[in-house]
Order: C-alpha cells, then sequence, then structure tokens
C-alpha cells in the first residue's frame, strides 16, 4: 500500500512551504518535493507603476531581507537612467554597500543564531520543545544575547543608510538620498562594547570557531548530511574576489570547472532559463547550454565560495584558505557546510563594514549622477540567501512595462527538492511511522539554504508544523501536529 | 480694522472681520485640520475635515466666516468623532498603500491618520480601479491617490484663467482628470506648483522621489498642526517671561 506524507508548513524558515513524501508499498520513498504554496503577484502589480517606485515597493515582498530586493531594484534603475555598474559616485556606492553588508550581517546572525542553532546545538532529534530559539536563550544565554546583538547591529547600520531598519529609502536611482553623519559613524566606530564593529569582528571570528569545534566533534553528520554534487552561482568580481555588491557572473560544476564566467548582468536571460512546475509556485531556474537535468545550480554562502577566488578581508580570508583545504580546494558540496561558509561570510561583512566606516566618502560628496535614459535595466546582487536578479522595463513615460525577479530562494528551488530527497531517502526509507525527529530532519535540509518562501511567494499567516499519512487510495491514516 | 470676538471651545478669540474660521483658529494658535483648503485660493469645503458646529449646527469651518458671538466647538468628542470618521473614508475609498508611496513622510492624508491615531479601518475598503495619467512630461498624476479636493483645479491654470485640471463624471464616479493637450505644454514652473500643492501623493514631479531621506520628511519630526499649537505655545512662554 502506497502513502503519501506531508509536512505542512515547514518551519524556522521565512515564509509558507510543505512538503509531500510518497512511500510505496514497502515504503521504500518514491518521491519526495518541497512544494511552495502561496502566489506571490509583484512581478505582475508593479507594471505601469513609476519605475523609481520598484526598490521601494518591491523591497516589500520580505521583512528579513528587504534591502537586498531595494538595491538590486536600484540597481537596475541606474542602468534605466543612463548609470552603468560604476558610475555611481564614490558616496552612493558606498552608502548601499555599507547598507548592504549591514543586512547580510544582520540576516545571517538572524539565521544561524535564531533559526538554525537549535538544530546543532541540541541535535536535530532533541526535544522540540527545548529545540528552539527559547532553548537556547535558556541554555546558552551568551551565545544567544550574541545572535541578537550582533542582529541588531546589522540592523542599525540599515537604519543609518536607508533610514528605516526595515523597508527603508535610501537607494534611489543613480545613488543614495543621504550622507552618513559623524555621530551615526562614531556610534559604530566607538560605541561602548557590545555595540562596536570590532565587538562584531570579535564575535563573528568566535561564531566561525564555534561552527569549527562543532564540526571537529561531529564530523560525520555535518559532512554527510544531505551531501551531493551541484553547479554553483554567484557574481564575482573582476579580480574573482567575493563581492556581494556587484560583479559579473560565474558558474562551476561540482569539480570546480568554470561553466560560465564573466558575464555581465544585463546578459543573465541568455544563459538562464525558468521552468514551471504545476505543484508549486515558485520557478526552477536552471542554465540554458546544460538543460533542465543537468543544468540547476545552487546560489547562497556555500556557491559563494564555491565560485570565488579569494576573499577580500583578512581575517575572512584566513578563514577561507581553512576552509578551502578541508576539500582539498574543490567546491564544497556539503549542504551543512552552508552554515561554514555563512559564518565566513558574517566575518567578511563586519570587516567590510568597518573598512567603510573609516572611509570619508560616506561623510561628504554628490549622492546622486544621472546619465541617458534607456528603457531596461537587471540589478544583480548576492543577497544573504543568493544570487538575486531584478530585471525591468520601463515604457517612454517612465511606467513600469515588466519586471522579472529571481529571487535566491527560487535559484535554490532544485537544490532543496534535492535536499529533501535525499533527507527522505535516507531517513524514511522501511519506515513505518515517521517521527518528529525525521519530519525536523527533513526541515534541517530546507534550513540550511536558509530559503526565503514569503520572498519567493510572499506569503502571509501562522506556520503550525503538521504531518499527515495517506494510504493508497488518498485516505488520512496517521497525523502529527507541532 | 474691526476686531470681532468669538469664541472656540470656550476660548475667547478674536478675527479680522471677513475671515474665514479656520485661518481665524489658526490666528488664534487653534488648529483645525483640513485637507482641500489652501490659502491663495477660494475655499470649495470639499473634505469636511475641518468641520465644527457653530452655534449647535454644523458647518465647514473653510468656508464660513467668522461672526460675532460665534460660538464654536471644534475639539469635542463629537467633532474630532466626525473628522475621524472623514478621513477614515477618504482612505478607503482611495486606493492609498502609505508604505510605498514616494509622499509618504510628506503627505497632509497620512499625517492626519497619524494625528488622529487611525490604525485600522473601520469602513470596507473600496479597491476603485483607476489609472495613472503621464501625460504631461513632468508629471506622473496617480488617481488611485486622489482625494477630490480640488486644489489643482483652483489653483493651476493658464494664462487666461483656464484650468488644466478638471472634474470628470457625477456621484460616487467623479474623478479629477488633466487635459490632455493642455498637460503636455505644462511647463515645469506650473508643473511643480501642481506638484506642491496636492496635500496627498496623487500629483507627482518626476525626479524628486524619495530624495528627502527618512527623518527629515515634513511629518518625521513634527505631527501636522502642530506648527500652529506651537506658535501658541511660544507666545504663552513670552508672555510668563
Amino acid at each position: 500500500m502506497s502513502k503519501k506524507i506531508t509536512i505542512e508548513p515547514v518551519t524556522r524558515v521565512e515564509g509558507h512551504g510543505k512538503v509531500t513524501i510518497h512511500l510505496d508499498e514497502n515504503n521504500q520513498v518514491t518521491q519526495s518535493r518541497l512544494h511552495i504554496v502561496e502566489f506571490r503577484g509583484f512581478e505582475r502589480f508593479v507594471q505601469g507603476r513609476p519605475y523609481w517606485e520598484a526598490p521601494v515597493l518591491v523591497q516589500r515582498l520580505c521583512g528579513i531581507c528587504p534591502v537586498s530586493h531595494h538595491l538590486a531594484a536600484a540597481k537596475a534603475l541606474d542602468q534605466i537612467i543612463g548609470v552603468g555598474p560604476k558610475g555611481l559616485t564614490a558616496t552612493g556606492e558606498k552608502m548601499r554597500r555599507l547598507m548592504h553588508y549591514g543586512q547580510v550581517f544582520q540576516s545571517h546572525s538572524l539565521h544561524f543564531f535564531h533559526l538554525a542553532s537549535a538544530d546543532l546545538l541540541f541535535g536535530y532529534d532533541a526535544d522540540p520543545k527545548t529545540r528552539n530559539v527559547i532553548g537556547v536563550i535558556n541554555q546558552f544565554p551568551d551565545l544567544a544575547v550574541q545572535g541578537v546583538m550582533m542582529r541588531k547591529f546589522g540592523q542599525e547600520i540599515i537604519k543609518a543608510t536607508a533610514g528605516k531598519k526595515i523597508h527603508g529609502t535610501g537607494a534611489i536611482p543613480g545613488g543614495i538620498n543621504k550622507h552618513l553623519s559623524i555621530e551615526e559613524r562614531d556610534f559604530f566606530l566607538h560605541s561602548p562594547d557590545p555595540m562596536n564593529v570590532d565587538k562584531m569582528i570579535d564575535w563573528s571570528v568566535a561564531a566561525v570557531q564555534l561552527f569549527k569545534d562543532y564540526h571537529a566533534q561531529h564530523t560525520d553528520f555535518i559532512d554527510n548530511f544531505a551531501q551531493f554534487p551541484s553547479n554553483h552561482m554567484s557574481i564575482v568580481r573582476e579580480d574573482g574576489a567575493m563581492d556581494l555588491y556587484n560583479g559579473l557572473i560565474r558558474v562551476v560544476d561540482s569539480e570546480g570547472n568554470i561553466i560560465l564566467d564573466k558575464i555581465e548582468n544585463q546578459d543573465y536571460h541568455k544563459y538562464i532559463e525558468e521552468e514551471v512546475k504545476t505543484w508549486s509556485y515558485m520557478k526552477f531556474p536552471y542554465l540554458k547550454s546544460l538543460g533542465k537535468e543537468k543544468g540547476w545550480y545552487r546560489v547562497g554562502p556555500l556557491a559563494r565560495l564555491n565560485t570565488c577566488d579569494f576573499i577580500p578581508t583578512p581575517l575572512a580570508q584566513k578563514e577561507f584558505e581553512i576552509y578551502k583545504a578541508y576539500t582539498n580546494g574543490k567546491p564544497n558540496n556539503m549542504c551543512l557546510h552552508t552554515h561554514w561558509a555563512r559564518l565566513i561570510e558574517i566575518l567578511h561583512c563586519a570587516e567590510m563594514m568597518k573598512e567603510l566606516l573609516n572611509d570619508p566618502d560616506l561623510l561628504k560628496g554628490d549622492l546622486v549622477t544621472t546619465g541617458l535614459k534607456g528603457n531596461e535595466g537587471v540589478g544583480i546582487i548576492e543577497a544573504p540567501r543568493g544570487t538575486l536578479f531584478h530585471h525591468y522595463k520601463v515604457n517612454d513615460d517612465d511606467t513600469i512595462k515588466m519586471a522579472n525577479l529571481i529571487v535566491s530562494t527560487t535559484n535554490n528551488n532544485e537544490p532543496m527538492n534535492r535536499s529533501v530527497n535525499f533527507v527522505a531517502k535516507s531517513m524514511m526509507n522501511g519506515k513505518t511511522e515517521i517521527t518528529e525527529a525525521m519530519m525536523n530532519a527533513v526541515e534541517v535540509a530546507i534550513r540550511a539554504y536558509d530559503p526565503c518562501l514569503s520572498c519567493a511567494t510572499h506569503a502571509i499567516g501562522k506556520m503550525p508544523l503538521e504531518i499527515k499519512m495517506y494510504n493508497a487510495e488518498n485516505n488520512l491514516i496517521s497525523e502529527i501536529k507541532s | 480694522m474691526e476686531k470681532i470676538k468669538f469664541q472656540i471651545d470656550n476660548k475667547e478669540c478674536e478675527a479680522l472681520y471677513g475671515q474665514m474660521l479656520v485661518d481665524a483658529a489658526r490666528d488664534n494658535g487653534i488648529y483645525i485640520p483640513t485637507l482641500c483648503n489652501m490659502q491663495g485660493t477660494n475655499p470649495c469645503g470639499s473634505c469636511r475635515v475641518c468641520t465644527v458646529k457653530i452655534n449647535g449646527r454644523y458647518a465647514t469651518a473653510c468656508t464660513t466666516p467668522v461672526a460675532c458671538g460665534m460660538e464654536i466647538e471644534s475639539e469635542t468628542d463629537e467633532i474630532q468623532e466626525i473628522r475621524n470618521a472623514l478621513i477614515e473614508l477618504l482612505f478607503n475609498e482611495g486606493n492609498h498603500f502609505c508604505p510605498t508611496c514616494e509622499m509618504s513622510g510628506n503627505c497632509d492624508l497620512q499625517a492626519l491618520g497619524y494625528r488622529f491615531d487611525i490604525m485600522a479601518p473601520r469602513f470596507s475598503y473600496q479597491w476603485p480601479k483607476r489609472a495613472v495619467n503621464t501625460d504631461c512630461p513632468y508629471l506622473i498624476i496617480d488617481y488611485n491617490r486622489c482625494i477630490r479636493c480640488k486644489r489643482c483645479i483652483r489653483s493651476i491654470k493658464d494664462e487666461q484663467g483656464k484650468s488644466y485640471f478638471a472634474f470628470l463624471n457625477r456621484g460616487d464616479k467623479i474623478e479629477v482628470s488633466i487635459d490632455t493637450m493642455m498637460a503636455k505644454n505644462m511647463s515645469k514652473e506650473l508643473a511643480e506648483l501642481a506638484a506642491k500643492n496636492c496635500p496627498v501623493g496623487s500629483i507627482l514631479l518626476k525626479g524628486t522621489a524619495y530624495k528627502t531621506p527618512i527623518g527629515e520628511r515634513k511629518y518625521d519630526k513634527n505631527r501636522i498642526g502642530s506648527c500652529v499649537e506651537n506658535a501658541q505655545l511660544t507666545a504663552k512662554m513670552e508672555e510668563l517671561k
């Protein structure tokens, strides 16, 4: 008798999703899927709006990393007003970069400390009553405070550059709308501990060490959990350095061979296509040259550390070398190593914030520049969860004609489905009863990608966890609720 | 000039003969909220937000000249509730998405919403289908946010006194429209004035969106009406010195 298991919604992720797992008569997993069950409409309802609204409107996709959408849209609109990727004023570019590094810093902190750390600190099969952020606060209060304060620091950086911690208006077509004041700069550089950038760097170093220590004790679990080869995509600086704000598209395969390199942002559509499947509102992007079966790829921290040649800040570079040495310089395809990569990026962001805060261009200089107006722009940025594409076409009357957004989580759609399948097969094959631990293991795999399902689908609502088992006649035979 | 004596909420006030009540109140340090009223143009009383009770009868303060011996109720619970409902209705009958509107922080309607602590609507949204007009090369006119205050109709005119804007349709279908040919030839200065005179985010000057950072916008630090109230407070402080 075949069975169908549903995990709905998936918890401790941003947004709404469900997992279905189909078992055959011998309780062998035959198919598992991550479904995105909410509808998104941003691409449609920005049509007809004035183009300059896009950075402020589209960022409402999400409350966790709106800055990424804000900046990707602003970068696309820069091109529409005739300003190339390198055409911004020094102040405009550096203020945007500071905003972005603050954003990635706070979002990564939120993900690791608030959402994912409970799985690592308590074990994915621990009692769910303690395996949560409250459990972390109770048993590891210093670590919890560190996570909260790191997120707060990033949020304050966003407020200083965008005007608000969530959904600001700082980036405008052609630049930025404010300087950093001396008081704001000094707050971040010289506030008493812990609210200064040096403390953030110290804590970031400690966070990387925390993961390395955990890895040393749980090597088998971390290395083998949902590990499978894939292609990896990100933007990188022209010299191959990690650059989260601006760069050219690079894709490598699971062995490190270059598939695409130095692809200009506006040419993305020549290389990437999106497939629609009937069972999910989230599309499946793939590389045209490799086709649907082989052209899927991962984005995000793991992918970024696989595509870049080096990280242009010293402490993060040191950790990057240790990280790369673990796989002998080859791309890392181990799903849970995404957390390691994420923490190295946190360190990189902290170092970048310090470098930028000491830059006098933030305090003075022209904010905005303009050029010859065009009708099309593409903005690509490395959001916390991976490569984010914003593509707009504009009518002659300045209203938006077309918008195409490929968000990070959408890029990771196929890898997340494969991770779910991997865990389902390894943990549920042959089992007649599905335990909460098995259910959480599936979520641990999804959570490694830090998916923003609300971002990919604009979801709202509660997130109770529910698992259902159906027999071959589609009758409900077992049900678990959290 | 002859001074007229009257009362607002039992406070003795003075005004010049012929002065409209809303202006007289302001000169006496009392804020009466308005949206359609604009200095330099004839009042029309279209928004009704300045509703007061004069000797027991409702009237709009922007269209009523002050008369000797008037006893006016303005900040009573009853009048404030009427104003509150009127402001809510303005929100509900248009498509006002403050979070993404470029006038957020500078919008009189939004500022009144904050002043009246309007947190959630009690009336159902109408979600009307309205267009965005781009006939004028300097402007984007977003009818979704129009509150039909007629400020643009009354103030934006050509050299012969012909208005660029006019009402179209009737009743609940009424909407503001702009003369297509006149819009194409509107000067930049007049376009700037049209945007400046619009109390909401309906008439927008291109190239200015979001250029004022959050924190420095018109109502970020001071709520609407506070300049009137603060002026009175400052005068009192001076008296005490």
